[in-house]
This record gives C-alpha cells, structure tokens and sequence, in this order.
C-alpha cells in the first residue's frame, strides 16, 4: 500500500492534499469538517489587520459548459472579514483537536515591518505550522498596496519575506501570483528572501463575464462589477506551465513547490506533482462538491501509486520535469501523421471540417460516393488538431512515421534562417 | 351485449390520459439536450429529414439561448416544424441518422428540441414572415392539410393571393382530424394553422369539396396555377363481412370524432376492441381506446412487428398503454347479433389456425386510398399505379398549371414532413411559372 504522508517543507501531513487558502477556510466549523472529510492540511483564509474588511454581496461569478458543469469561478471576495482575534482563537483550537493535521495560516498586512512584526508572533502563538504570504489576490486588496500588488514587484516580495523569515520560526510559504509576465522574477525574488516554499498559483486577474441585462461584469453588485480572481478547472494550464517553469530552472529548482489551480481529481494532482509540485492545494472543487472529493483524490492517488510501483510521494516527484523543454530543443525530425480507426469513427465529420477549414485540408469527407473521412498523409503535418475535436477518445491517434533515427532542433536544421540568432 | 358506452372513465383520468404525451423539454433540459449535438460536418441529420432543417444550426442556437434565431431556421424549412416536432416518426428519420447511436444508442433529441423552440416562438407570438408587395397573381389551393398549407403559405410570402378551398370545416388535414389528441394537446393544429394564416394573402373557403362544390375546371379558368392536396378521401374495406354493424366502423372516424370531442367523456367506446391495420392509424385510435377506458383493447396486423409501417416506438407505445397487439394473424370472419359485431375470426397466416376474439368494436385502419375528384370533360390527370397522382420532380401533374402533393401523390408513407416539403417544392415551381 501507497505511502501518500506528505512533508512539505518540514510541515506534515497525513496526505499531500490540503485546502487552499479561500472562503472555505476562513472559519473553524468549515476546517472542521474538512479535516473530518481527511483532508491532510487547510491553509486559513488570509488573516489581516484590524479592523476587518467589509465584503461585498455577490462574491462569485462562473463559467458552465453545457452540462452546466463549472469549468471556471471568480471571486470578488477578500481577505477574512472577521476580527483577527477571533480568527486567532479558532486556529488555535482546530490545531489542538487536530495535532496530526497541516495547519497553515495565510496573512496580508500592509507593506511594513511593523504590521507583519506585530501578527507574526501572534499567528506562532496558536500552533500552526507555518505561514502563507497572499503575495496574489488581485482584487480590492491590490488598490490598498497588498496582495498582487505586491506580488507584481519582485523587491517587494523579497522584503517582505525576508521581514517574515527574520520575525518568526514559522516556515514561510510564498504564494505567487499569476499576473505576471514571468513567474520566474518573483520566484527568484521568494528565494533570495529566504522563503521555505512557493504556493502557486493565486487567481487569474479576470472579468468573468457581461451580464447584457444590466450591461455590467459578473457578479453585478448594485449594478456594477469588478475584475476578480480566477480559478477552477480551466486554470489548470496556466498553473502547470508555471510550476513547471520554477521547477525547471536552475535558481528557483530547488524550493519546495505547493501545487495550486483547478486541482479537481487525482490525477490533476499527479500531474502537478510529476512536474515539482511537493503538494498540491485545492478549493474551487471543493466548492463544486463539498469536501468529500477528496476521498477520491487520496484513493485515486494511493491506486495511481500501487498500479506504477511507487511506494512514496517523492518516488514520482519531478518526473516529467526532464521533458519539459524549450521549443528550440525538439525534435524537428519526428514527424507523426493522424490516423482514423474507422472501426470507432462516427462519422461526424469534425475532423475533416476542422481540417479543411483551418488546416491543412488533409482528411477527406467521401470515399467511392460514400461518407468516409480519411487522413491525406502527403498533406497531414501531424497537427493533432483533428485529434482533439474528435468527440470519440482514442478514434483518432498521432502514429510516429518517421524512421525515429534523426533529430535536429531549430538551433541546428538547415532550413531554418533563425538557427543562428536562436542560440 | 353490446357494451359500447360513453364515459368509462371519470373526467380526471380522461384529462390525465390525453394530456401531453411528450411533454415539452424545460430549458436546463434543453440546455443539456442541445449540448450533445456534435455540430457534425455535413450531417447525417440534415439530409434525413425530408424537408432539410439545418437540425446542428438550430440545436446550436438552443444552446446559445437563441430561440427565436432557432425556430427560423426550423420554419424557413418547414412551416409545420411544430407539429413535425410532435409527430414524425423520427426514430426512423432525423434520430436515426444521429451519429450518437453508433456509439450510445442514444440519439440527439432533435424532435424534442424542434419543439422546444417553435413552441417559444408561438408563444411568445413573433411572426417571422413578410408578406412581399402583392403581385396580382392567384393561385387555388385544393385541401388545407399540410401540403395544401405548406404550398399556400409559401405562396403568399411571395406576394400571390392564395384560395384556400377544405372539404372540412377546419383547416389541418389530418393533424386537426386524424392523429392522436395526446400528441397534440390544447388545440395545436389550429394555433399553427393561425400562425400559418396570420402571414397574410390567403384566403380560405372550407366546407367545399373538388368535383361536388367546385370544379377544377372552374378552378384552372379562374386561378393561375392550382394546387391539390386533397390527401386520402376513402378508407379500404376489410372485405370479410358487413361492415355496416354496429360497433364497426374505419378508425379514422373514431379518431376524428375524439379529436372533434369538447368532452372525450361524452364519447363511445366499447368494452372489448378490436383494431385492424398495422400503420399509425391503427396505433392512434387502439392506444385511445385504451385511454377512452376500453378494458381490452387489441390491435391484429396480418404481417409481423417489422412489417407495420407503424416505427417500433409507436408499436411500444401502444403496449406501454395497454394495447395487445397479434402479429401475423388475418381476419377471415365478422360475428354479430342482432345487428351488432360480437366478435372476429382471425387466421395464423403462418399455421391457418383460427381463433376468434369477442368484441363489442371494431375500428379498421387497414389504409386510406385516393377518392378521385370527378374532373370535367376532357381533363385527364394522369395517375400511378398505386392509384394516385402521378407528379413530376416538381408536383406537376398531366394537366398544365396544376400541381399536387401530400398523400393523394404519395409513396406510401404518408408523413406529415414528406406532405410540407411536397407543398414546399409545389409553391417554389408555382412561383417561377407565375414569375417566369
């Protein structure tokens, strides 16, 4: 059986899968249960200084596909807006009943020492493990100097670390936001400051949406709105490709990475996690389904785990990382054409219409006066697009048709006139 | 003993037997339904359908909340795309061709959503057509089923006055009189017929038959091109016997007085009935019987389940509602008393046996057959060897300037869907004569 106990950065917990910081967790009733559900850590909801925030009615907006299942949210919410005391008390006492538990507290206070001087040795004070700076949330707080707005100046991410690594024994989680253009800058940033750990990503600065009605973004309050967090299922690439960027580069390779964005399933999970990811956090599932999904995110895990011989989480940890590569670095050589097994195909069509209309006009729509949709090898350049909006899985694959004996990358095929200046 | 009486049931349950059959998709489930159409190249669908409704466009409109947008595409194509919706067949047509069923078995509810979004459109009572300027040019329309209907209507949007002439009362055809009342409830063959009307340029005169009250000669005289859609006026007989006793009589009688009915109470059915024929007909009027409160209703077809031209769901459907069916048995024999049926002998056509079945009805529905018009002197419409009109590819008939469709051209089939696209191809030839 699967040894799925994680240890992120010195901090235990019983699996790799932990709550993010966000309206989930921003009580102890809420925490409560989810540790009840096996949740293997929370991160509380970002703590600040008071008095507290004032929140808004409504806070979310989403994007269905058509079964209406939610593929993507937004949230306009901020940072607790309950009395830091209180939040303080309730840490305290989750952590007490639930020793075995990760227990990470997210903070936001203004950019001064003094503020994070003041909070941090009250957040030691109630047993948590460690601390998470919300260098991200990109609405509201960013307008008063926090969060993203942090988050998007690399020295003050430094700062600000640094400030919390000097003023408390806590690990310290730096979780960095995705509204950047390199994720790599604050990440350098995180490091040098002495961060334990990076939690990325935060959410996506976004508008979700126009209500036509009422001409105003989603979610309307009294008749305006206002760009907000995203997150879910459709962030997922975008967060992968970050976690993959720190994980691969010389400088930033070596901090632990918590895995965050659009995590639904275990396999979403894996795949931050053979990309560096130590762990991974979750919410907009949760948020979806209650905090019993996480049953199937530690059974999927643990039978992922059993089926492929691991017997730890750091026996797969980083796998993939060797074949995430620069663009300059593949095999101009391997060619792979799309191949139609026409025993499953349907004959919808969408790969010839996809084809023809915006590729290649490589797959045929007739054969002998008769329906029938067929790859042109001579014009196929292996695209895999008509892979992709064929709705039957595994109708249409990539099959490898050259000799598999060569490779040259951009930086040395002949015919390519910027092999030169792409070195 | 006789036991054919009104009233088997109480009012409530009558209500409940004959309200709507398929009841109408609500929007999550129209959302959800939409979402499976896969917007094929080229589809399947389309070219399944009779009258070509661009089905993947109008699902897609669904799915982005564009009903009205929606229901154009639907009536552009096909003016009766509402109650095409409630009955065509189209387990054997559009559903059929889905691509869906190759790997699920469960095809795109494309009937269902074509209902969805005509139903939105009468509803909310938007009229999609325009009349164009009135071009002086007269056409008679002979019949106000569906072909006469889908030809008038589609004439009158290019500006030509159309005469509507009915044998019946009501305009409809066999949508007001010969289907189901569950399929459609709260008198929807006639809200259609108004939206059909509503377009403007036609004008309808019912109650006179061709070759009694009028006379195509008349007709060709006075009009500019004349087009008939006077569907099947007889009915066949079984053959066997007196079918002049009580308690016997043609289903299509039966159904058109329930959907005639301002109170089904207050219509007759027997205790035990017996249904003869294999088609729709023979469906509609056994599963009705049924619903009217007859305790055994049973529906003999002389060929087996695969042979009626009633599809396997319509045959499931009666089951589902109590109806027996015997396949491969023939009816040799009508037994009465005093005048009125008692019951019939029927043969295995496989062992000869015989076996007969007590009932106090009998509804025949073993198919309707053309009742040609008397023509005036020296008109000759040329006919099939099927005994119906014989037309081109484009519903002309023999005679110059007359057309025709529906079932008095038909193939055998006899749907509504195939009737609108006759009348549609009839007005499209109409008007190039007339604008040529």
């Amino acid at each position: 059986m699967a040894d799925i106990r994680g240890n992120f950065a010195g901090i235990k917990s019983p699996n790799p899968f932990w709550l993010a910081s966000a309206p989930p967790t921003d009580k102890y009733i809420n925490c409560r249960r989810a540790y009840e559900a096996g949740w293997g850590g929370v991160v509380w909801k970002t703590l600040g200084e008071d008095p507290p925030v004032v929140n808004v009615s409504s806070r979310y907006g989403a994007w269905h596909d058509g079964n209406r299942r939610l593929m993507g949210l937004n949230n306009i919410e901020l940072i607790t807006d309950r009395p830091l005391d209180i939040n303080l008390q309730e840490i305290k006492q989750l952590k007490s009943e639930f020793p075995d538990r990760a227990l990470i507290v997210s903070l936001m206070v203004p950019c001064e020492e003094e503020s994070w001087k003041r909070i941090l040795p009250l957040v030691e004070a109630t047993g948590a493990d460690g601390i998470e700076l919300n260098f991200g949330c990109p609405h509201g707080m960013s307008e008063r100097g926090m969060g993203a707005a942090v988050g998007q100046v690399p020295e003050y991410v430094e700062m600000v670390t640094r400030w919390c690594k000097q003023h408390s024994r806590m690990p310290v989680i730096v979780k960095l936001t995705p509204n950047i253009t390199n994720v790599l800058n604050p990440a350098r940033a995180a490091v040098k400051g002495g961060a334990d750990a990076v939690s990325l990503i935060n959410t996506i600065n976004s508008i979700m949406g126009i209500n036509l009605d009422v001409m105003a973004p989603e979610p309307v309050v009294d008749g305006k709105g206002t760009h907000g967090g995203y997150c879910g299922p459709a962030v997922k690439p975008i967060a992968l490709n970050m976690v993959a960027e720190i994980a691969r580069t010389a400088d930033t390779r070596h901090i632990p990475i918590s895995g965050i964005g659009g995590i639904t399933t275990w396999r979403d999970a894996v795949e931050f996690m053979v990309l560096g990811a130590g762990n991974v956090q979750v919410c907009t599932a949760a948020m979806t389904y209650g905090f019993r999904i996480v049953e199937e995110m530690i059974d999927g895990l643990s039978q992922f785990m059993d089926q492929r011989g691991f017997a730890t989480l750091d026996d797969f940890r980083g796998m993939a990382i060797p074949n995430v590569t620069d663009w300059n670095q593949l095999n101009l050589k391997y060619v792979s054409k799309a191949r139609i097994n026409q025993d499953l195909c349907i004959q919808c069509g969408r790969c010839h219409i996809a084809c023809e209309d915006t590729s290649h006009q490589a797959i045929t729509a007739e054969k002998d006066g008769k329906r029938f949709f067929e790859v042109v090898d001579s014009e196929c350049v292996g695209c895999n697009l008509c892979a992709h909006v064929c709705p039957v899985p595994e109708c249409i694959t990539m099959v490898q048709t050259d000799a598999g004996t060569e490779y040259q990358n951009w930086t040395s095929h002949p015919n390519n006139p910027m092999r030169v200046a792409a070195e | 003993m006789n036991e054919i009486s009104p009233a088997r049931l109480s009012s409530g349950e009558l209500a409940e037997n004959f309200s709507d059959a398929h009841p109408r998709l609500n929007p999550q489930q129209a959302l959800v339904a939409s979402d499976r159409c896969y917007f094929c190249y080229d589809a399947p669908c389309v070219k399944a359908c009779p009258t070509s409704i661009d089905i993947p466009s109008f699902i897609r409109k669904i799915s982005t909340g564009n009903l009205v947008g929606s229901a154009s595409d639907i009536l552009e194509a096909n003016i009766m795309g509402g109650m095409c919706s409630r009955v065509c067949p189209t387990e054997i047509l559009c559903e059929d061709a889905c691509v869906r069923n190759l790997n699920e078995h469960a095809p795109v509810d494309i009937g269902a959503l074509q209902r969805f979004a005509t139903d939105h459109l009468f509803e909310a009572g938007i009229q999609l057509f325009e009349r164009k300027a009135p071009t002086g040019r007269k056409v008679a329309v002979v019949g106000g089923g569906p072909a006469g209907l889908s030809c008038a209507h589609a004439l009158a949007v290019e500006g030509h006055d159309v005469t509507v002439f009915e044998a019946r009362e009501k305009l409809g055809g066999l949508n007001e009189y010969g289907i189901a009342a569950y399929k459609v409830p709260n008198n929807f063959a006639q809200r259609e017929v108004d939206y059909i009307l509503a377009v403007g340029g036609i004008t309808v005169k019912t109650g006179l038959a061709l070759g009694k009250d009028i006379q195509l000669a008349d007709l060709r005289r006075d009009f500019d091109a004349v087009f008939l859609g006077l569907g099947l006026g007889a009915v066949r007989s079984l053959g066997i016997g007196d079918e002049s006793l009580k308690g016997v009589e043609p289903a299509v009688d039966f159904i058109a007085r329930l959907r005639q009915a301002d109170d089904l109470a207050a219509i007759p059915v027997g205790a035990r009935v017996i249904v003869i024929g294999g088609g729709n007909t023979a469906i509609d009027a056994a599963t009705q019987a049924k619903k009217l409160g007859a305790d055994e209703v049973t529906l003999v077809y002389r060929r087996g389940a695969e042979n009626m031209s009633a599809t396997t769901v319509e045959q499931d459907w009666a089951k589902t509602n109590g109806v027996r069916i015997r396949y491969w048995s023939k009816p040799v024999a009508i037994e009465s008393a005093g005048g009125a049926v008692t019951g019939m002998v029927f043969e295995r056509s496989d062992t000869g046996a015989r076996f007969t079945l007590a009932a106090d009805m009998v509804l025949t529905a073993i198919g309707q057959v053309l009742a040609p018009p008397s023509l005036g002197a020296g008109d000759v419409l040329e006919m099939t060897a099927s005994g119906r009109f014989a037309v081109d590819d484009n519903q002309a008939t023999s005679l110059a300037g007359v057309y025709a469709g529906g079932d008095c051209v038909g193939n055998g089939k006899d749907l509504t869907v195939a009737a609108v696209e006759d009348g549609k191809i009839a007005a499209r030839a109409i008007h190039a004569r007339l604008t040529a």
